[in-house]
């Protein structure tokens, strides 16, 4: 009986495997900071509009896993990858593949709240502005979609040519997300996005993600449990550089098949 | 049982208010120091040059008379030879800092370059007035002309811009830098609409300091060949020039009284023009201050 419903269980899930259009596709991805191995062979496909959620304990490699879809990790010296990263049908490790291509496709929202020292306005208006776009219509345009995209719009936008840094931190976070916004990518990496917020703008963020997921793509790394639970479609839990698990967030939160997701999840460690 | 003993440290508690006062003291003394010092020196310089401050002062030539002599060839030649080193060491220092911060990997030869650039800060000017003269003055065939001087003094303040501007740059946080590659944006995108706005405010203050340097600096152009006696203002950059600095050491060294009460006349108007330069850095400081 028992074993009959584990089948089950098992088909569905692979069923729901096959539901998704994946945006990513990682293939056996090796990462090394010199002679530290910090990603090892990982594999699994991340879906289109849906938000896909990393977890694990300090020093796992979710950080320099999401840094390695838009290639950020590239900035660091020291690095060596191996494997590929599909996105659309094209290997962004591919030498003809433009890293400032990808970028402009895969959006990022760091962990610290990063607004340039310019007004609201510029800040917004930066992502357009690099990619071209002169006519000031459609600068504005853009400005205000991307503020109100971002649930930020009413809040600013009597104060548009103030600088970014007189905004609280919940503030200046979305307003990073509304620049993110406005170069209208495919996918938004965010990197543990409400770390250094109060609950009252994690919240806010976390709407806001839920919204958001309804046009974009949506991988972020949260080393808080709830909020992965709260916001995700799919979970994969990091351990030492390798994915453990990796499936619907009710399914890895409720039933998790590996004994050392059950240990984290339930606060054994991490 | 208590590891502190309460009775001993209570004890201590005087002396050791005691020495904080102290060096309070001390610290206070330190800048009275050199605060007399400066104060000595204006007034002297105020007694001796207020006399003969006037606006014939500022638009005569010298003369052996010193009633009719006046600073205008070598304020003119200041202002020309600043016009060169202006320009052609904040293009050079902050292109070169540009490309060691941003651009250059950081390997054995760049560490090399790096130290040897912070050397060259500390070299004695009147090396660079020699560089000047083989390199300029002959080599180039330019002559004691103002583009010569104005190229000796670039060389001279030059590493003192590179290490200026290289510290602004380094200030830009790497967090923004990032938001900007994430976007999309060229490394030249990225250092043109981002860093070099953020460190542009140290940079300038840095140029501003240094050329205020270069404004008293006597040495370098003497070795090129400046005169000492010029009755005439520089009509273009081949002209031959003199500056306020070597007027005034012609003046200081005349048996003369009165040459000496000229001297300090033209001390005050030195003074004043880097009194007005260092505000320009400090409202540059000020007004483009950006918070990060």
């Amino acid at each position: 009986m028992d074993i009959t419903i584990n089948k089950q269980l098992v088909q569905k899930d692979i069923k729901k495997e096959e539901q998704f259009t994946p945006v990513f596709k990682i293939n056996n991805l090796n990462l090394w900071y010199g002679q530290d191995h910090a990603l090892k062979d990982i594999k699994f496909d991340i879906p289109e509009k849906q938000v896909t959620a990393i977890i694990g304990p300090s020093g796992c490699g979710k950080s320099t896993f999401i840094k390695t879809l838009n290639r950020m990790v590239e900035m660091i010296p020291i690095v060596r990858m191996s494997g590929e990263i599909v996105y659309r049908e094209k290997n962004i490790f591919d030498p003809k593949y433009g890293v400032e291509e990808l970028r402009t496709q895969v959006g990022m929202v760091f962990q610290k709240p990063n607004p340039f020292p310019k007004s609201i306005y510029d800040n917004v208006a930066y992502g357009p502005r690099i990619h071209g776009i002169k006519n000031k219509k459609v600068l504005d345009e853009v400005v205000e979609k991307s503020l109100r995209g971002a649930a930020i719009w009413d809040e600013v936008k009597d104060r548009l040519n103030e600088n970014a840094y007189g905004l609280s931190g919940g503030q200046q976070q979305r307003l990073c997300i509304a620049r993110c916004l406005a170069i209208e990518p495919d996918v938004i990496l965010m990197d543990e996005p409400t770390s250094a917020l109060d609950p009252i703008s994690t919240l806010k963020v976390e709407e806001l993600v839920q919204e958001l997921k309804k046009d974009y793509s949506i991988v972020i790394v949260t080393h808080n449990m709830q909020q992965a639970a709260r916001i995700s479609d799919r979970t994969a839990f990091f351990l030492n550089g390798e994915v453990v698990e990796y499936t619907d967030t009710s399914t890895l939160f409720s039933n998790p098949s590996d004994k050392r997701t059950e240990d984290y999840i339930t606060g054994r460690f991490g | 049982m208590s590891l502190i003993n309460k009775e001993s440290v209570k004890k201590r508690m005087g002396s050791r208010v005691a020495a904080n006062g102290f060096a309070k003291f001390l610290f206070i003394l330190a800048t009275s120091f050199s605060l007399i010092v400066l104060g000595v020196l204006i007034y002297r310089i105020l007694v001796d040059g207020l006399p003969y401050l006037s606006l014939d002062f500022i638009t005569n030539f010298a003369s052996r008379m010193p009633e009719r002599a006046g600073i205008w060839a070598a304020l003119l030649g200041t202002i020309w030879i600043m016009a060169v080193t202006a320009p052609v060491s904040f293009i050079l220092g902050v292109g070169t800092a540009i490309y060691l911060e941003e651009y250059a990997k950081k390997n054995a030869f760049t560490k090399f370059v790096q130290v040897n650039i912070a050397n060259l800060a500390g070299v004695p000017s009147i090396v660079f007035g020699l560089l000047g003269l083989t390199i300029f003055v002959r080599l180039a065939g330019l002559g004691s002309s103002v583009l010569a001087g104005g190229l000796t003094m670039s060389l001279l303040i030059l590493p003192v811009i590179v290490v200026a501007s290289q510290e602004a740059i380094r200030t830009v946080p790497k967090e923004i830098r990032e938001a900007s590659f994430g976007m999309g944006a060229t490394k030249w995108q990225t250092i043109r609409r981002i860093v070099f706005p953020a460190a542009l405010p140290g940079i300038l203050t840095g140029t501003i300091l240094a050329l205020s340097r270069a404004v008293g600096e006597t040495a370098p152009l003497l070795v090129l060949g400046a005169l000492a006696y010029v009755a005439f203002v520089p009509e273009n950059l081949f002209s031959q020039f003199t500056v306020l600095p070597i007027q005034l050491y012609n003046w200081t060294s005349r048996p003369q009284e009165d040459f000496h009460m000229l001297a300090a006349s033209g001390i005050i108007i030195l003074m004043i023009i880097l009194l007005i330069m260092n505000s320009i850095a400090v409202y540059i400081r000020n007004k483009f201050h950006k918070r990060f």
